[in-house]
C-alpha cells in the first residue's frame, strides 16, 4: 500500500495517527483499526504493546532517528528485549541476525558500533533491522528513501520489498516519488489537503489517470520543460574552464602530532563550460559534487589545479580581486530553508548580490532591481517587504534564483536546486531554470544526483565518482547508453515512473 | 564601506506595536522602570538620611515608620535600599557593557577569522577565565585602590571572557549555514558577514547572558564590598546590606530580606526585559501573540 502526496498533504499525520504518536494538540476521530484492536481507543500502555511488536516504523531521516550514545547492536536488541523478555544474550542473538539480513554483515558491523560510524544508507538499514526485529505485522515507512541517493535507494527498496515478502508484513510506504511507490505498493491512496483524491490498484490509478489531480502529479513527476535544442557551442572561449583541480581534506587528528592521510575529496578533474551552456554533474552523495562546486565558486580554494572564469585564474586570488569575478558567477543552494538569513526582510536577501557591483546603487534603484528580479522568477514585487519566513519551499526556492540572477551572471552553479520539492514545484522550478536560460543566457552548472532533473534541463553531462569525472558526454547519450559503471549504476538505480507502471501492467498480464 | 541599516517608519511602528502586546516586555519594562525610578529619586529625596546613624533605634523590625526596619546602626532599610540601588544598578549595567562591548567583537572575530587566530584568542580567555574572578577583582582593587569605579573596572574584565565565549559559540552555530555561503558568494568579507548576518542571529543569546551577568555583576559588587573593595561606607550598596545581614539572620531577618527581594526584582525585570526584546526582535514571532 502506498500513501502519496506533496508535503502537507497529511501524508506523515495519517502514519502517525496510526502509531498514537501524534502531537498533543492533534485530536483523532473516526477509527483506525488494526488486527480487530480500535487504536484510537486503545490506551497508552496498549499501544506501546503494539508499537514495535506488531507495527514497525522507519523514519525518513536516518542521521537522527538513532540514538547517538547507543550501540547499533543495543538499539535493536532493546525492542526485542522490551517485548519478548527475553535474555540479553539471546536478544543479541537475534538483534545479530537481523542485522545480517539487512546486509551488516558481522565481521564489518559487530554489534559494538555507534550509529556515528555508519554512513547515511547503512544507518537506515539499522532503523530498518529494529522496525523489522520482531516480525511486525505492519511495517510503516515514512519517506524511508528521500534522504539517500538513488543507488541506495535503489538497495533500501530492495531490502524492504525482501523483508515484505519474506515475513509477509504489511507495508504502508508514504513518499511524494511516484516512481518509488509504483515500483514498491500494490495499491495506491493520494492524499491531498488531508483529504484522499484517489485511491486504488497502483497501475490502474497511475496508467488510466482518472482523477485531474492524479493526471496532475504524475505529468509533473515526468516534467521535461520545453527548451530549444542545442545551441551551437564551441564559438569563441569557454566560460569556466577547470584544470586538473585535486582537492585534499587533512585527515584526522590521531595524536597530537600525527594525522591519518589526508582524504582526496576531488581528485584531478578538468573540464569545461562554455557561455549559456547547461551542464549537470550527476553522482552519488560524497562522490565530491559539492565540493568540486564550491571551488568553482571560489568559496574553497584547490590543493592544486587552477581554475579559469572567462579566461582569468580565480585561484588563489584574494576577495577582493575576485570581485568582477563575483559579478559574473552566482549559486542557488539545495535547502530552501537554511540559504537565507531568517532575520533580514526579502529586499535585502535578493539584494545581496549588487554588494559586488562596481557602484553601490543607490536605494530607490536597488529596489528597482528588486522588484525586476522578483518579478522574474514569478513572484510579485509586493513580497520585497516580507521575511523569509513567510514563504513556502518553492517560493523560497525563486527568492534563490531571484538572489542569483539580479547581477546578471554568465554562470550560475546549482547545488541540488529541486530535491528538496515536491514534484510539481519541481516542475514549475525545472520550467523557470529553462526560461532564464533561453532568456538571458546563463551557464548552468547543475549538481544533482536525479537523472531526471539532469534530463529535463541540461545539454551536458558529467558523471562523478570517487572524486574523480569518470564519463562526459551529450545528456541522452549517457543516460541512455551509460558506459562507466558508475554512471550504469545510477541509471539502474533512477526510478523512472513509466518503466514502472509498464512493469506492474505486465506483472498483472 | 557603508551600512544600511534601514529602520524605515512603518518598520519601527511595527516594533512597537509588538512591543505593546508583548507581555514579558511590558512587565519587565515596568519592572525595570520602576527600579530605575527607585534609583533616581533616591538623589533628591529618601524616607531617612542614611548617613545618619541612630543606634537607639537599632534593629527595629518593620513598622509604620520604617517599612522595611532598621539595620544595627539605626539606619532605614528602604532608604539604604534606594541609595543602594544607584551603586549595584550602575555598578552591574557599566560591567555588563565592558564584558558585551569587548567581549562580543572578540568573540565574533574569533569565529571568523578561525585557525591560529580563533586558538590563540580562545586560549587567552582562558586563562582570564582560570583566575576566580572575585580574588582577581580584589588584586585589582587592592593595586588600584577601593572604591566604585575599580570595581566596575575589575568586575567588566572579568565578563569579558564569557561573553566572547558565548559570542564565539553562537557565530560558529551561524557561519556554516547556507546563507552565509550566499553572502560570501556575492563576495561579502567577513566584517560585513560579520555584521549583517551573524549578529543579529545571535542577538537573543547575548541578551539573555547579560541579564545573567547583570545578577552576577550585582553579587560581585557585594562582594567586593563586603571585603572593603568595593562601594565605601557610608553609601549603602545592597551587596553590602546583605553581608551585614548575613551574621544577625535570625535576630532581624529583615535585613536580608529587603536587599535580597530588591536584587531579586531587578533581576526578574531585566530578566523579562530581555526575553521581551529577544521576541519583538524575531521576524518569525511578529504574527503571533
Amino acid at each position: 500500500m502506498g500513501l502519496v502526496g506533496e508535503s502537507g498533504s497529511g501524508k506523515s499525520i495519517t502514519a502517525l495517527t496510526v502509531m498514537q504518536l501524534l502531537p498533543w494538540a492533534a485530536r483523532a476521530t473516526g477509527r483506525v483499526t488494526f488486527d480487530g484492536i480500535d487504536i484510537l481507543a486503545a490506551s497508552e500502555d496498549q499501544m506501546c504493546a503494539l508499537r514495535g511488536d506488531d507495527i514497525g516504523m522507519v523514519f525518513q531521516e536516518p542521521m537522527t532517528a538513532l540514538n547517538p550514545v547507543k550501540t547499533i547492536g543495543e538499539q535493536v536488541a532493546e525492542g526485542i528485549r522490551w517485548h519478548t523478555k527475553a535474555s540479553r544474550s539471546n536478544a543479541e542473538d537475534r538483534a545479530r541476525k537481523m542485522l545480517d539480513r539487512v546486509g551488516l554483515p558481522s565481521a564489518q558491523f559487530p554489534l559494538s558500533r555507534y550509529p556515528h560510524e555508519l554512513s547515511g544508507g547503512q544507518r537506515q538499514r539499522v532503523v530498518i533491522a529494529i522496525a523489522c526485529a520482531l516480525k511486525p505485522k505492519l511495517l510503516i515507512a515514512d519517506e524511508p528513501t528521500t534522504a539517500l541517493d538513488v543507488v541506495l535507494q535503489a538497495q533500501i527498496l530492495d531490502l524492504l520489498r525482501g523483508l515484505v515478502a519474506e515475513n509477509r508484513m504489511g507495508l504502508l510506504l508514504i513518499s511524494h516519488d511516484l516512481a518509488v511507490v509504483t515500483e514498491m505498493a500494490d495499491r495506491i491512496t493520494i492524499l491531498r489537503h488531508g483529504e484522499v483524491m484517489e485511491a486504488g490498484d497502483t497501475a490502474r490509478t497511475l496508467s488510466e489517470q482518472l482523477h485531474p489531480y492524479t493526471r496532475q502529479l504524475a505529468q509533473a513527476s515526468m516534467h521535461v520543460p520545453a527548451r530549444a535544442s542545442t545551441k551551437e557551442i564551441g564559438q569563441g572561449k569557454p566560460l569556466l574552464q577547470v584544470d586538473s583541480v585535486t582537492r585534499d581534506y587533512p585527515g584526522r587528528r590521531t595524536s597530537l602530532l600525527k594525522r591519518a592521510a589526508p582524504i582526496r575529496a576531488v581528485d584531478d578533474v578538468s573540464f569545461s563550460i562554455d557561455p549559456g551552456q547547461s551542464v549537470a554533474l550527476v553522482g552519488r552523495s560524497g562522490c565530491g559534487k559539492s565540493t568540486l562546486a564550491r571551488m568553482v565558486l571560489a568559496l574553497d580554494g584547490p590543493s592544486s589545479g587552477t581554475i579559469r572564469f572567462r579566461g582569468e585564474v580565480i585561484t588563489g586570488k584574494s576577495e577582493a580581486e575576485l570581485r568582477p569575478a563575483r559579478r559574473d558567477m552566482q549559486v542557488v543552494f539545495q535547502d530552501p530553508y537554511g540559504s537565507f538569513d531568517p532575520r533580514q526582510k526579502v529586499e535585502k536577501l535578493v539584494a545581496e548580490p549588487l554588494h559586488v557591483l562596481e557602484k553601490e546603487p543607490t536605494s530607490a534603484e536597488r529596489r528597482e532591481m528588486v522588484a525586476k528580479a522578483l518579478h522574474e522568477v514569478g513572484l510579485s514585487p509586493r513580497d520585497m517587504d516580507k521575511y523569509p519566513h513567510e514563504f513556502s519551499g518553492g517560493q523560497r526556492q525563486r527568492l534563490s534564483i531571484a538572489r542569483a540572477i539580479i547581477t546578471r551572471p554568465r554562470l550560475v552553479v546549482a547545488d541540488e536546486p529541486v530535491s528538496a520539492l515536491d514534484v510539481s514545484i519541481r516542475a514549475q522550478i525545472l520550467d523557470l531554470f529553462a526560461e532564464l536560460n533561453q532568456k538571458l543566457g546563463i551557464a548552468y552548472l547543475f549538481i544533482t544526483h536525479d537523472l531526471t532533473v539532469a534530463r529535463a534541463i541540461t545539454d551536458q553531462v558529467m558523471v562523478m565518482h570517487d572524486g574523480r569525472i569518470v564519463e562526459r558526454g551529450g545528456t541522452s547519450e549517457v543516460l541512455d547508453h551509460p558506459q562507466s559503471e558508475a554512471a550504469k549504476a545510477l541509471v539502474a538505480a533512477a526510478p523512472d515512473l513509466h518503466r514502472a507502471i509498464a512493469r506492474r501492467l505486465q506483472e498483472q498480464g | 564601506m557603508t551600512l544600511h541599516i534601514d529602520m524605515s517608519e512603518e518598520n519601527l511602528a511595527g516594533i512597537l506595536a509588538k512591543a505593546f502586546r508583548n507581555r514579558s516586555f511590558l512587565a519587565g519594562f515596568a519592572i525595570t522602570a520602576l527600579v530605575a525610578a527607585v534609583a533616581i529619586v533616591s538623589f533628591f529625596w529618601t524616607p531617612f538620611d542614611v548617613t545618619r546613624l541612630i543606634i537607639a533605634n537599632k534593629t527595629q523590625g518593620p513598622s509604620l515608620a520604617h517599612w522595611f526596619g532598621t539595620d544595627h546602626f539605626g539606619r532605614d532599610i528602604l532608604s539604604m535600599i534606594m541609595v543602594g540601588a544607584r551603586n549595584s544598578i550602575a555598578v552591574a549595567l557599566v560591567a555588563v557593557g565592558i564584558g558585551m562591548g569587548i567581549g562580543v567583537p572578540l568573540g565574533t572575530f574569533a569565529a571568523a577569522r578561525g585557525g591560529f587566530v580563533d586558538e590563540a584568542l580562545m586560549r587567552l580567555n582562558d586563562l582570564v577565565f582560570a583566575f576566580p574572578a572575585l580574588l582577581s577583582a580584589i588584586m585589582i582593587t587592592a593595586i588600584f585602590g577601593p572604591g566604585a569605579v575599580n570595581a566596575i573596572i575589575a568586575i567588566g574584565i572579568f565578563n569579558i571572557p564569557v561573553f566572547a565565549r558565548v559570542a564565539r559559540a553562537g557565530a560558529l552555530a551561524i557561519w556554516p549555514r547556507e546563507f552565509i555561503l550566499a553572502a560570501r558568494a556575492a563576495g561579502k568579507g567577513r566584517t560585513l558577514i560579520t555584521l549583517e548576518h551573524v549578529l543579529p542571529n545571535i542577538v537573543t543569546l547575548l541578551l539573555v547572558q547579560g541579564t545573567i551577568q547583570f545578577a552576577l555583576g550585582i553579587l560581585a559588587e557585594a562582594g567586593l564590598s563586603y571585603v572593603g573593595l568595593g562601594t565605601q561606607p557610608p553609601m549603602p550598596s545592597w551587596g553590602r546590606m546583605l553581608f551585614d545581614a548575613q551574621t544577625r539572620m535570625v535576630a532581624a531577618p529583615w535585613m536580608a530580606l529587603f536587599p535580597g527581594m530588591a536584587i531579586a526584582v531587578t533581576v526578574l525585570g531585566l530578566n523579562l526585559l530581555g526575553d521581551g526584546i529577544a521576541d519583538i526582535l524575531d521576524p518569525k514571532s511578529r504574527r503571533q501573540r
